[in-house]
C-alpha cells in the first residue's frame, strides 16, 4: 500500500509537470539555455557577477527602467558594505517633503530609500520612449515565462528584420520577443561598460551579468530559501523514516 | 452534595471533565474511536485536508497582518511581504502552494469516496457536506488569487465574474452587485479580501459538521462492508494516529519541495506583472485546480449553457447518493463500475489538460467529448449500473476479507 502511495505521489508530480509548460508556453522559439550558478538545489548567487550586473543596470538599463521594489540597503545582499551603500545611495537625488515652508525638495538618497525611478510617471515614460512603456525590472525574471533564460536570450536575440516582415516604425526585430517586434533597441554591445574587476565586457558577458542581477532583484531570498529548504527536507525525511519504523512496530501487534 | 457522576479521569482534569466533558469527547473521538482495521493509505487524505486547512488559516492570518486590500497598494504590499517582512517569503509561498496542496488532497479524497462508495447510505449527508466544503474552497481560492492584484488576478476575476452576465435579465445586475461598481476595481478587491478571510472559518464550521456526520457511522472501508463485530475494528489511537503521521511526513516532503525549490511552478508568470485594466494578457488561464471545469465551460458554444454546465459539473456531486443506488459500495466488488470509474478519472485529467490549452481546433473537440463523458458517467452509467450490474459474492466481513487477502499474499 505504501508503494501505491509513493506511486501516487509520482503520478501527481508527472501530471503537474505535464500540464504546466502548456500553461505558460507562449513562444515556439527555443531559448538559449545557460548554466546559472543560482539554479539547482544548492544554487548560490555569484556575487562578483551580481556586482558587475548592477553596474550594467546603473550605466545602461537605469536610463529607462526602474527597480522600484529594491532599496539601496538591499545591496548588502550582493556583497556591498554599509559604507559603500551609503555612497551609492548618496549619488541619487530623492524628492522629499513637504518641508516647513510646504515645499517639496531634493535631498541625497539614503540607504532606506527605494531606487529612484527614471521617470516621474508612466505617461512621461511613454512620451520619452515612442509610446512604449519600459517596464520595471525588479520582478521581470519572475514575470516572464522562461525566467532568466528568457531575459538572456532576449538580450542576445536582436537581428535584422527578415525581408518579408512588415515592421512598424521605430521597432526592432528580436527572435525571442512575442511577436518579434520590440520597442527597445538592442541595449548592450561589447564594451558598453567597463568592469572594475577586469572582466572582459563582451556582449554575452554583459547579458549574463545583468540577467543574474535581475534574477537577484526578483528573488533576493533565493539563497536563504534554498538552504532552509535543504535543511527542512533533510529533517522531514529523517522524521518520516522514524515514523515509518514506529508505524511498523505499532501495527505489528495486530498481525 | 456531590451527586455528579465521577469522570473516568482523575484529578483536576477529572474535575473539569465532569463539568465540561471535553476530555471524554477527545477520548471518544480521537482515541478509542473504533475504526475499521483495513483502511488503506487513501484514508489519510481526510486528516491531511484538515491539517492543510489549519496551515492555510495560520499563514493566512499572518499574511493578512501585512497585506493591504487596495488596488494601488495591494501588489506592492505583497512584494513588501516577500522582501521586507521577516520570513514573509516563506509564509507567502507556504500559503500560495498550500492552496494547490489543499486541492490535490481534496480531489484525491473525493476520488477515494467515489471509488469506495463512501457516499452511499447511511453517509449521504457526510458526502453532501463534503461537496459544500469543496464549493467553499473554490470560492475562497478564487478570491485569494485575486488579492495580489497581478495581471492574472485582475483578468481572472474579470472573466469569472463576467460569467454571471450570461444569465438573462438579472445577469448584468448580478455582475454589478458582485463588483460593487461597474468594473473589477477597488470595491471588488476589498470585498474579496473580506470574504477570503471569512470563508475559511465557515469551512471550519462545515468541517466540524462533516466530522460529526462521519463519527455517527464511522469510516467506510476498502471492502465497503459494514462493521459487524468488534473484531472488525481497532482503536483510532495508536493505529491510525501513527499511520496519519506517517502520511503527513510524506505529504510535507512533497509540499516542502514545492515551497523551497519550485515556489512559482504552479503559478503563472503574468501574476508578477501589476494589474493593468487596459492590457489583456494573451491567454487568461485559471489556477490548475479549476482547469477541468474551465474546459467544460469553454466546450459549449453558448455562453449561458457553458456556465450552467460548469456549475452543474460540481452540483451533480450533491445527487450522487441517489444516482448510484447499487447495493455494493466498493468498486473492488463491482467489475463494471470499476472500469467506468477509472475512465472517469482519466476523463477528468484530460479535461484539466484541455482547460490549459487554447480553446481552438482539436482541443475543443476533445473537451466536448470529455465533457460528454463527465455527465454520461453520472447521469446514465451510474443509474444503469445500479440496476443491471450483478451483485457478486462479497466477503462475509471485514475480518474475513483481511484474512483472505493475507492468505493470498502468503500463498504467492
Amino acid at each position: 500500500m505504501l508503494k501505491k502511495l509513493l506511486n501516487l505521489i509520482t503520478l501527481i508530480s508527472i501530471y503537474l509537470v505535464w500540464i504546466f509548460p502548456a500553461n505558460s508556453a507562449d513562444s515556439d522559439v527555443e531559448l538559449i539555455k545557460q548554466n546559472w550558478p543560482f539554479s539547482g538545489i544548492f544554487g548560490r548567487f555569484d556575487k562578483a557577477s551580481l556586482q558587475r550586473g548592477f553596474k550594467v543596470y546603473r550605466e545602461v538599463c537605469a536610463a529607462c527602467h526602474g527597480i522600484r521594489h529594491i532599496s539601496y540597503r538591499d545591496l548588502k545582499g550582493i556583497g556591498y558594505t554599509k559604507d559603500e551603500i551609503k555612497i551609492i545611495a548618496s549619488e541619487y537625488e530623492v524628492i522629499d517633503g513637504p518641508d516647513d515652508e510646504g515645499e517639496m525638495f531634493f535631498r541625497e538618497g539614503k540607504e532606506s530609500d527605494k531606487f529612484v525611478e527614471p521617470y516621474e510617471n508612466a505617461n512621461l515614460a511613454r512620451l520619452a520612449n515612442n509610446g512604449a512603456y519600459p517596464p520595471d525590472l525588479s520582478l521581470i525574471v519572475k514575470a516572464r515565462a522562461g525566467g532568466v533564460d528568457y531575459l538572456y536570450s532576449l538580450l542576445n536575440g536582436y537581428k535584422e528584420f527578415p525581408d518579408d516582415f512588415e515592421a512598424s516604425e521605430g521597432m526592432y526585430f528580436n527572435e525571442f520577443y512575442p511577436g518579434n517586434q520590440i520597442a527597445m533597441p538592442s541595449p548592450i554591445m561589447d564594451d558598453i561598460v567597463e568592469f572594475d574587476d577586469g572582466t572582459e565586457a563582451t556582449q554575452s558577458q554583459i547579458a549574463r551579468d545583468i540577467s543574474s542581477f535581475l534574477a537577484w532583484t526578483a528573488e533576493p531570498e533565493l539563497e536563504e530559501r534554498k538552504s532552509l529548504g535543504v535543511k527542512t527536507i533533510f529533517f522531514l525525511v529523517l522524521i518520516t523514516i522514524m515514523l515509518l519504523g514506529v508505524k511498523r512496530k505499532v501495527w505489528k501487534d495486530l498481525e | 452534595m456531590d451527586n455528579i457522576e465521577k469522570s473516568e479521569i482523575k484529578g483536576v482534569l477529572g474535575w473539569i471533565d465532569r463539568r465540561l466533558p471535553i476530555f471524554t469527547f477527545i477520548n471518544h473521538n480521537l482515541r478509542d474511536y473504533p475504526t475499521p482495521k483495513n483502511l488503506n493509505y487513501f484514508w489519510n487524505f481526510g486528516s491531511l485536508a484538515g491539517i492543510t486547512l489549519v496551515i492555510m488559516i495560520v499563514t493566512g492570518i499572518l499574511l493578512a497582518m501585512q497585506y493591504t486590500a487596495n488596488t494601488d497598494l495591494a501588489f506592492d504590499s505583497v512584494e513588501r511581504i516577500m522582501r521586507d517582512v521577516n520570513n514573509g517569503w516563506l509564509l507567502r509561498y507556504i500559503h500560495m502552494n498550500g492552496a494547490s496542496m489543499f486541492f490535490i488532497i481534496v480531489y484525491i479524497h473525493i476520488f477515494r469516496g467515489l471509488y469506495y462508495g463512501s457516499y452511499k447510505s447511511p453517509r449521504e449527508i457526510l458526502w453532501m457536506l463534503g461537496v459544500v466544503i469543496l464549493l467553499l474552497m473554490m470560492a475562497t481560492a478564487f478570491m485569494g488569487y485575486v488579492l495580489p492584484w497581478g495581471q492574472m488576478s485582475f483578468w481572472g476575476a474579470t472573466v469569472i465574474t463576467n460569467l454571471f452576465s450570461a444569465f438573462p435579465v438579472i445577469g448584468d445586475y448580478i455582475v454589478t452587485f458582485l463588483w460593487g461598481g461597474f468594473s473589477v476595481d477597488n470595491p471588488t478587491l476589498n470585498r474579496f479580501f473580506v470574504l477570503h478571510y471569512l470563508l475559511p472559518f465557515v469551512i471550519v464550521g462545515v468541517v466540524f459538521l462533516h466530522l460529526v456526520a462521519l463519527h455517527q457511522f464511522g469510516s467506510n472501508n476498502p471492502t465497503g462492508i459494514d462493521v459487524k463485530s468488534e473484531g472488525d475494528t481497532i482503536p483510532f489511537h495508536p493505529y491510525y494516529t501513527v499511520k496519519d503521521y506517517l502520511g503527513l511526513g510524506f505529504f510535507l516532503i512533497f509540499y516542502a519541495i514545492l515551497v523551497f525549490f519550485a515556489p512559482n511552478f504552479l503559478g503563472h508568470p503574468d501574476n508578477y506583472i501589476p494589474a493593468n485594466p487596459l492590457q489583456t494578457p494573451p491567454h487568461i488561464v485559471p489556477e490548475w485546480y479549476f482547469l477541468p471545469f474551465y474546459a467544460i465551460l469553454r466546450a459549449v458554444p453558448d455562453k449561458l449553457m457553458g456556465v450552467l454546465l460548469m456549475f452543474a459539473a460540481v452540483s451533480i456531486l450533491f445527487f450522487l447518493p441517489w444516482l448510484d443506488r447499487h447495493k455494493i459500495r466498493s468498486a473492488s466488488f463491482r467489475p463494471f463500475y470499476k472500469q467506468f470509474f477509472w475512465l472517469f478519472f482519466i476523463d477528468c485529467i484530460i479535461l484539466g489538460w484541455c482547460g490549459a490549452m487554447p480553446a481552438e481546433g482539436i482541443y475543443v473537440l476533445i473537451a466536448r467529448i470529455a465533457s460528454g463523458y463527465y455527465f454520461l458517467f453520472f447521469l446514465i452509467i451510474m443509474p444503469f449500473l445500479s440496476k443491471f450490474e450483478k451483485i457478486s459474492n462479497l466477503p462475509s466481513s471485514i475480518s474475513a476479507a483481511v484474512l483472505s487477502e493475507k492468505f493470498e499474499k502468503d500463498s504467492d
